[in-house]
């Protein structure tokens, strides 16, 4: 009784879901980077697929994007999520049974992802292939995260509801929305169903799922994470609080529109084509509004990126947005689209912004976060989160410079004709010219993915109890 | 008047909203509360320290 009394008088908050989630980020991360090593070595050397159906292509490459889109990015969301509402609403989660059920249940849409997509069985909508049992799993996991999550904000101890939970609440709605839409489908067997949607109007949906899986998912719970941890690591407040505000109704109501830029020259209306190009064109305004507000956070701060690897993490992280940013609605455009659709440089745009912003923002602020969730002053080794930094910034110029270079390389080779009108190259000449650029990318993903080793080991070392963290290293040596 | 009217109308209606919603965040008024909300990361040390410290207690 007298502890129960203590614990309302002296309330803390959740660390502990908040940890689990965080560690399987890592681990999440390891596998999900892991297969996608395997695929990219694949394209380069197809053997690599040793005539096991288990292991071709078709089958392990939506498990890549599954993993670590869901199970790192979703992880590292959960995770994230947890700690800022619970930080900044100053007060503990609204029910720690159901959010370790978020937990369990999302560890267990993993494990099936991870069991049937290897298997074949998928409904072959991109990013959305896990079939009906699992997509109804998502939704039960799904409904529990809302609660837990605006359950907490409705309990909060302070006025305003923070920048970050505006951008995470925005996320969690959205997705719902996004799959529950997209996933409807009529089941034949346990493990087949087919969309309800037929033809162009499933191609819309789909992709009005996609690109908002990537707005909300990949960008608006992001840009939470960002606002909570860029000015904690940088220990200023943000930038400006009320640029947060217009960018953040701005991003959230142009970017439902830009689905329709996956599907030019296709049999959608033009009208829809070039609605999707514009509204994509906009977009760059409210992206870059978080991307500025994120680095000016750091103006009289800027000597810390001299002493500080996880700052730099985060800010590297913003100007990978910042790029993919201006380079996503580029592509958007009609004319450029034509050249680039289809070939590697849309996988090269990808991974700028999965790698460079998603993947790095995570990582800079797990840094942040391990410490405290182990009780510790500071990770276990600083210099180690330095060679991590390197290790992930090189290895995603090199991924995404090699696809740049074979994106426009197959684009212009598709497009070039004869004066007869025949085409100048066959398309297997076209992947024949593209091996050096696969070769450059397995190598550039198994730094990046090496990289994640790194982090594992720094982990390890910070949580275990008889270990003190090795002595801050001097400025000079880190730089 | 066609549904493009009305098209056209929700357009103006978005434009006016946005505009709108620009003057209500830069609105001298709440540049004192908007300071608060945006230091709210600094605000609850003491709760953290709480519960770092309640978890190296129970191990």
């Amino acid at each position: 009784m007298s502890e129960l009394n203590s614990a309302l008088e002296h309330p803390t908050y959740n660390y502990k879901v908040v940890r689990q989630f965080a560690v399987m980020t890592v681990v999440w991360g390891i596998v999900g980077m892991l297969v996608g090593v395997l695929i990219a070595a694949q394209l380069a050397w197809p053997a690599l697929n040793m005539g096991v159906e288990w292991l071709h292509f078709g089958r392990l490459r939506p498990l890549h994007t599954n993993a670590v889109i869901f199970a790192f990015g979703g992880c590292a969301l959960f995770a994230t999520s947890y700690y800022i509402v619970q930080r900044t609403c100053q007060v503990r989660l609204i029910s720690d049974g159901l959010a370790a059920m978020t937990f369990w249940g999302w560890q267990l849409v993993i494990l099936c992802a991870a069991i049937s997509l290897p298997m074949g069985w998928t409904s072959g909508k991109e990013y959305a292939e896990l079939e009906w049992p699992i997509d109804l799993l998502i939704t039960v996991v799904w409904v529990l995260y809302a609660i837990v999550f605006f359950g907490t904000i409705i309990k909060r101890k302070v006025k305003h509801i923070y920048v970050a939970n505006w951008f995470l609440g925005s996320f969690i709605i959205t997705v719902a929305v996004l799959h529950i839409m997209n996933s409807m489908a009529i089941p034949v067997a346990a493990t087949k169903s087919y969309s309800v949607y037929a033809g162009t109007v499933d191609a819309m949906v789909q992709w009005w799922y996609g690109h908002n899986a990537v707005g909300f998912f990949l960008t608006a719970g992001f840009l939470g994470m960002m606002y909570y941890f860029v000015p904690k690591q940088a220990e200023r407040p943000v930038y400006s609080y009320r640029l947060s505000i217009v960018h953040f109704w701005a991003l959230v109501a142009v970017y439902i529109w830009a689905g329709p830029h996956h599907l030019h020259y296709t049999a959608l209306p033009d009208w829809a084509q070039s609605l999707g190009m514009v509204m994509s064109l906009i977009l760059l305004a409210p992206s870059w509004g978080g991307m500025i507000n994120g680095m000016m956070t750091l103006s009289g701060a800027w000597h810390k990126l001299r002493t500080d690897p996880i700052l730099r993490f985060l800010v590297v992280s913003l100007s990978f947005y910042g790029m993919s940013t201006f380079e996503g609605p580029m592509m958007s455009i009609k004319t450029v689209n034509a050249l680039s659709h289809y070939t590697d440089w849309t996988i090269g745009h990808v991974h700028s912004g999965a790698l460079g912003w998603v993947a790095m923002i995570s990582i800079g602020c797990l840094y942040h976060l391990f410490p405290i969730l182990f009780g510790k002053e500071r990770m276990y080794s600083i210099s180690l989160i330095n060679t991590h930094f390197w290790m992930s910034t090189i290895g995603t110029v090199l991924y995404i410079a090699s696809m740049w270079v074979n994106g426009i390389m197959q684009g212009l080779m598709w497009r070039a004709y004869n004066q007869d009108g025949t085409l100048t190259y066959s398309f297997v000449e076209s992947v024949a010219a593209s091996y050096p650029g696969y070769v450059v990318r397995v190598l550039g993903g198994a730094i990046f993915f090496a990289g994640m080793l790194v982090m594992a080991y720094n982990v390890y070392m910070t949580a275990r109890k008889d270990v003190e963290a090795q002595p801050a290293p001097a400025a000079a040596s880190v730089a | 008047m066609d549904i493009n009217d009305l098209r056209g109308l929700s357009t103006v209606f978005l434009m006016i909203t946005f505009i709108g919603m620009c003057f209500w965040a830069y609105d001298k008024k709440r540049k004192k509360s908007f300071d608060d909300a945006a230091n709210l990361p600094f605000a609850d040390e003491e709760m953290n320290q709480r519960t770092m410290q309640e978890e190296i207690k129970n191990g």
